[in-house]
C-alpha cells in the first residue's frame, strides 16, 4: 500500500469515528433497517478497519445474520445488498462536508470495500437457499418412495415421477427391507406414476425386480399403460419373464391368486347385478 | 407457434428438462399420446447418451412444418470424442457403457427421421424429427 492510499483510508476512518451518530442516523434513514443491526455491524466495520483489512471475520457473520433476518422478513436479497450499499451514500454527505482529496480518495477505497459486502450479503443469501434446495430434495427422495402393505404377504411400491439412480437405490434398499420385515412373497412395483419409461429406467427396475427375486420374493411390474406398452416394445426392451401388468388391481388380483386367496363377492351384490341384467 | 428453444445438457436435471420441453412442445404440434411418449423416450436416451459419453451437450427443439404437417425436431450435439464405428454403434445390445445398449438404436426406431453425424475427435450431432398424423 502506498503512503498516499495508507493516509487516505487513516482519513475515512477517522470520519467514520468521529461523525458515528450522524452517518448512522442517514443510514438507518436510506436503508430501512432496525438502527440496532446496523449500529452492530458499524461498530464491527471499524473495529475491523483498525486491525487491518484483512480480518472481516466477524464483519462478516454479522452481515450473514442480515441476510438471514431481512430474507426472513420477506426482503429480497436485493433490497438486503442495497441498505449495505447505503452505507456510502450516507458517508459521502460527511466526506463532501470535508472537500479534502484525500478524503475523495480515501471514498473510492472505501466504496469499493462495501460494494464487497453488498455482494456478501447477497451471496450468504445464495447459500442459504441452496442448502434449503438441497435439504428438500433429499427429504423427497425418502417422501416419494414409500412401501405399502396391500394384503398379508403383498406389498407395493408406487413411483412416481423421474427414476434416476439415486432414487432407484432407495428404492430398492426400502423394498427390499420391506420383504425382510413383513416377510412378504410378493411385491407390486407400479410405474403409473412415471411419465416416460428408457433403457435407464427401464434397467432400473429390471435390477429391482432380480434384487427381489433374490431374495425369494415374486415381482409384478404394473400400471404398464399403452403409450409404455407401445415405446418399450419400439425400443427393443426384453422384460423376460417379469409379469407385467395393466394395472395396479390387476397385479393386486395376479398376487392374490398366486398365493391362493379367492376373492369372493357377498351374495347381496349378485342378485343386485342380475336384477339390473332383467 | 415457430420459436425454438436451446437447452444445455450439463447434468441429470436437465436431462429432465429436455424431456419436460420436449413433451410440451409435442403436445403443442399436435402428436397423439402414443407418439408424445416415443419423442419423449427418445430425447431422453440421446440427452443421457450426450452426457454419459461426452459429458454433456446442447439440445435445440424446434417445430418444423411439411406442407399442412407439423413436425418436431430436436438436434443433439456434443463436443465428445465422437462415435468410431457408427453402424456397430446403431446395433442393438452394443454399449460402451453399462446401460442396455439400446439407447441409440432404439431412438431411431422411435422417431420418423434419425440423422447421425459423428467423426473421431469431432463429437456428435444426432437430429431426430417426429411427424404428426
Amino acid at each position: 500500500m502506498t503512503v498516499d492510499a495508507d493516509v487516505a483510508r487513516r482519513r475515512i476512518e477517522e470520519l467514520l469515528r468521529e461523525n458515528e451518530a450522524q452517518i448512522l442516523h442517514r443510514w438507518t434513514l436510506i436503508a430501512k433497517a432496525s438502527g440496532e443491526e446496523l449500529t452492530e455491524i458499524y461498530r464491527a466495520l471499524l473495529s475491523s478497519l483498525e486491525h487491518g483489512s484483512s480480518d472481516l471475520a466477524d464483519l462478516r457473520g454479522l452481515l450473514a445474520e442480515l441476510s438471514r433476518a431481512r430474507a426472513r422478513q420477506g426482503f429480497t436479497p436485493a433490497d438486503t445488498s442495497r441498505a449495505v450499499f447505503g452505507l456510502k451514500e450516507a458517508l459521502y454527505e460527511v466526506v463532501e462536508g470535508d472537500g479534502g482529496p484525500d478524503a475523495m480518495r480515501g471514498f473510492i477505497w472505501f466504496s469499493r470495500l462495501i460494494d464487497d459486502l453488498g455482494l456478501f450479503t447477497f451471496e450468504s443469501y445464495t447459500t442459504a437457499r441452496e442448502r434449503i434446495i438441497l435439504d428438500q430434495a433429499e427429504q423427497l427422495l425418502e417422501l416419494s418412495t414409500p412401501v405399502v402393505k396391500l394384503w398379508e404377504g403383498i406389498v407395493a411400491v408406487p413411483l412416481v415421477g423421474t427414476l434416476d439412480s439415486a432414487r432407484t437405490q432407495v428404492v430398492m434398499e426400502k423394498l427390499l427391507q420391506t420383504l425382510v420385515d413383513t416377510g412378504a412373497e410378493h411385491a407390486v412395483i407400479d410405474i403409473t406414476g412415471v411419465p416416460a419409461v428408457d433403457t435407464q429406467v427401464a434397467q432400473h427396475l429390471l435390477k429391482a425386480v432380480v434384487a427381489a427375486r433374490l431374495m425369494g420374493a415374486e415381482c409384478v411390474i404394473s400400471g404398464i399403460r399403452p403409450q409404455i406398452a407401445h415405446t418399450i416394445v419400439t425400443l427393443g426392451i426384453e422384460f423376460g419373464d417379469i409379469v407385467t401388468k395393466a394395472s395396479l388391481a390387476d397385479a393386486l388380483a395376479y398376487a392374490l391368486r398366486r398365493s391362493g386367496i379367492e376373492v369372493i363377492a357377498p351374495r347381496a351384490t349378485r342378485i343386485a347385478v342380475r336384477t339390473e341384467n332383467v | 407457434m415457430t420459436a425454438d428453444w436451446e437447452l444445455p445438457i450439463a447434468g441429470n436435471a436437465d436431462v429432465v428438462m429436455v424431456r419436460q420441453r420436449v413433451r410440451s412442445v409435442a403436445v403443442e404440434v399436435g402428436l397423439s399420446l402414443i407418439d408424445q411418449t416415443k419423442v419423449v423416450t427418445a430425447a431422453s436416451e440421446l440427452a443421457r447418451n450426450a452426457l454419459v459419453y461426452a459429458g454433456g451437450g446442447l439440445a435445440k427443439i424446434e417445430v418444423v412444418q411439411n406442407g399442412a404437417r407439423q413436425g418436431l425436431r430436436i438436434t443433439f450435439s456434443d463436443e465428445g470424442p465422437g462415435i468410431p464405428d457408427i453402424e456397430q454403434a446403431l446395433t442393438d445390445g452394443w454399449t460402451t457403457g453399462s446401460g442396455l445398449g439400446l439407447g441409440l438404436s432404439g431412438s431411431r426406431r422411435l422417431v420418423d427421421e434419425f440423422d447421425l453425424i459423428s467423426a473421431p475427435g469431432k463429437g456428435t450431432t444426432v437430429t431426430v424429427t417426429k411427424w404428426a398424423r
